[in-house]
């Protein structure tokens, strides 16, 4: 965050070329950082002679290649649809389940314990399982992700009913409200922004399960093009290209969700 | 109505708490008071005293170990919108706008009324307490003292019997504090509440209370009862509102 702003501050700051020069200096050092380690990279390969780490160029036209016979996008598009199905599924169960073991206080301690055991346990370690009960098609990475990226969301959820301050709760009980409406009205807009938290975090795993999950014996997907790449010819300039492509798609996934914390329901969390 | 049949009747109520180490810390040490109808009563008493102990027996957060607590005659078991509490750091729900907060008691059952008819009921209050034009707007968006009017209008929406203020003004700056002395005091002359404040501000209960009762120290009793018969608007710097100002601060050690 910038400095505290002075009463004997440049007057600028405030107009438009204040905000441009503001925009410039928290936009130009990442890129800086990032032109750096392109020039190193670059350097290393033709001072290497490395005759199977491609070179940046190579990289960009190795992408290229896939952007202009289209098989990129029919790979992107089967990454994100497994993560669609497999997140939305996720989402749909750690809600009513973690809002319900934040109310219920026995469901909590029942299932609780449960729960912290199996969340540990990489999402790589379910492969096995993941193949032996739905098969190598596409049910096997919407299984994963969904194990890896339900009980985050659950133990958000339920941490955000915990945490609802007793104040509003007892302002509820106070008016004599109906149950539905101390539902609708208090306990899920007030727990909505640790929801929040828990998708942003379900769907950052969710995005790092897929691509291992497509590694192992699909025919589709960012993880099997990486695989594929590999093994069909040390293309490794389509295994750089593919890596960075997930870390791209994966910034907007996330710049996504963040987006829900702009709904006028939740700013309240996030001023002062 | 006799005189007998008190609005609220509170007969020799104790609480205490246990501590970590088991160790029992008595709060509320026997306490009766009986309040009329439309009485404003003010319990002054030192911090930490067990004020707000006795505030959430009196509104059903708490039960009393001894003793009990009644309303029209009926014992009081859990909180009730015949009773709202209204306390110091406010519970105006942060992710409902202005309108919506104050349209959220409206949908106990007792209230039927069509969702126009609730909120143009909102907007009726919102304008009594002098938030119109922000019916729209998010507490966040709301200064300290808007806030507190949100949380009064909520309040009054539905109609309640009794309100209980729990120092309701400290959080506010001083002059925002005398303010709403006024603006409480305005919206009580238009309907008639009976009203139990509990506050550490001797001259907040001067200024507002029929009657001031003073609590003793922990576990607290009544110490001290006292009748303020003067004419509203009060000045505070008039010679018997000091007199019994001091008169009070002697009760409480001061």
């Amino acid at each position: 965050m910038a400095l505290e702003p002075h009463e004997d501050e440049d007057p600028r700051m405030s107009t438009g070329q204040g905000r441009w020069d503001g925009w410039l200096a928290r936009t130009l050092p990442p890129l800086g950082v990032i032109a750096l380690v392109i020039a190193l990279w670059w350097w290393i390969v033709v001072r290497t002679e490395s005759a199977i780490f491609p070179t940046p160029w190579a990289v960009v036209t190795g992408a290229w290649e896939l952007v202009a016979d289209g098989t990129l996008f029919e790979h992107i598009g089967a990454s994100l649809m497994r993560v669609g199905l497999g997140f939305g599924l996720a989402v749909l169960v750690a809600i009513p389940l973690g809002l319900w073991m934040g109310w219920v206080t026995p469901a909590f301690r029942t299932l609780n314990p449960v729960f912290q055991m199996l969340r540990p346990i990489s999402p790589i370690a379910w492969i096995p399982l993941a193949i032996l009960w739905f098969g190598v098609g596409n049910l096997s990475p919407v299984f994963l992700i969904f194990i890896s990226s339900v009980f985050p969301m659950i133990v958000q959820t339920t941490s955000g009913v915990h945490t609802i301050e007793r104040r509003y709760l007892r302002a509820a009980a106070n008016f004599g409200v109906p149950r539905g409406v101390l539902f609708r009205q208090v306990v899920i807009p007030a727990v909505l922004p640790e929801i929040i938290v828990g998708m942003r975090i379900g769907i950052g795993v969710a995005w790092l399960v897929v691509v291992a999950a497509e590694m192992i014996a699909l025919h589709s997907g960012l993880g099997y093009l990486i695989m594929d790449s590999r093994n069909a010819g040390n293309r490794y300039d389509l295994v750089v290209a593919s890596m960075i492509i997930i870390g791209l798609i994966g910034l907007l996934l996330d710049g996504l969700t963040r987006l829900l914390e702009r709904l006028k329901m939740v700013r309240w969390r996030y001023v002062r | 109505m006799s005189v007998e049949s008190a609005k609220i009747v509170v007969e020799a109520i104790h609480k205490s708490f246990t501590g970590a180490r088991g160790d029992v810390l008595p709060v509320v040490g026997g306490i009766s008071l009986d309040v009329a109808d439309g009485e404003f009563v003010a319990v002054v008493g030192p911090s930490g005293c067990g004020k707000s102990t006795l505030m959430n027996m009196l509104a059903g957060f708490e039960t009393p170990d001894a003793g009990a607590v009644r309303i029209d005659g009926r014992p009081v078991a859990a909180p009730s919108p015949k009773a709202i509490v209204i306390s110091q750091h406010g519970s105006v729900f942060p992710w409902l706008t202005v309108q919506q907060n104050l349209m959220f008691g409206l949908n106990a059952t007792e209230h039927a009324e069509s969702r126009q008819e609730r909120a143009a009921l909102a907007d009726h209050y919102a304008a009594m307490v002098g938030l119109k034009g922000f019916e729209n707007a998010y507490p966040h968006e709301l200064s300290g003292g808007m806030l507190k009017r949100v949380e009064l209008a909520r309040a009054f929406i539905v109609k309640p019997e009794i309100l209980y203020l729990d120092e309701p003004f400290s959080a506010l700056d001083a002059l925002m504090n005398l303010r709403m002395r006024n603006e409480l005091l305005r919206i009580l002359a238009e309907e008639r509440h009976t009203v139990v404040l509990i506050t550490h501000d001797v001259e907040e209960a001067i200024y507002m209370a029929d009657r001031i009762v003073v609590l003793s120290p922990r576990p607290t009793k009544i110490q001290a009862s006292f009748q303020v018969d003067l004419p509203h608007p009060r000045r505070i710097a008039s010679v018997e509102a000091q007199l019994l100002r001091e008169a009070i601060l002697k009760e409480l050690g001061l």
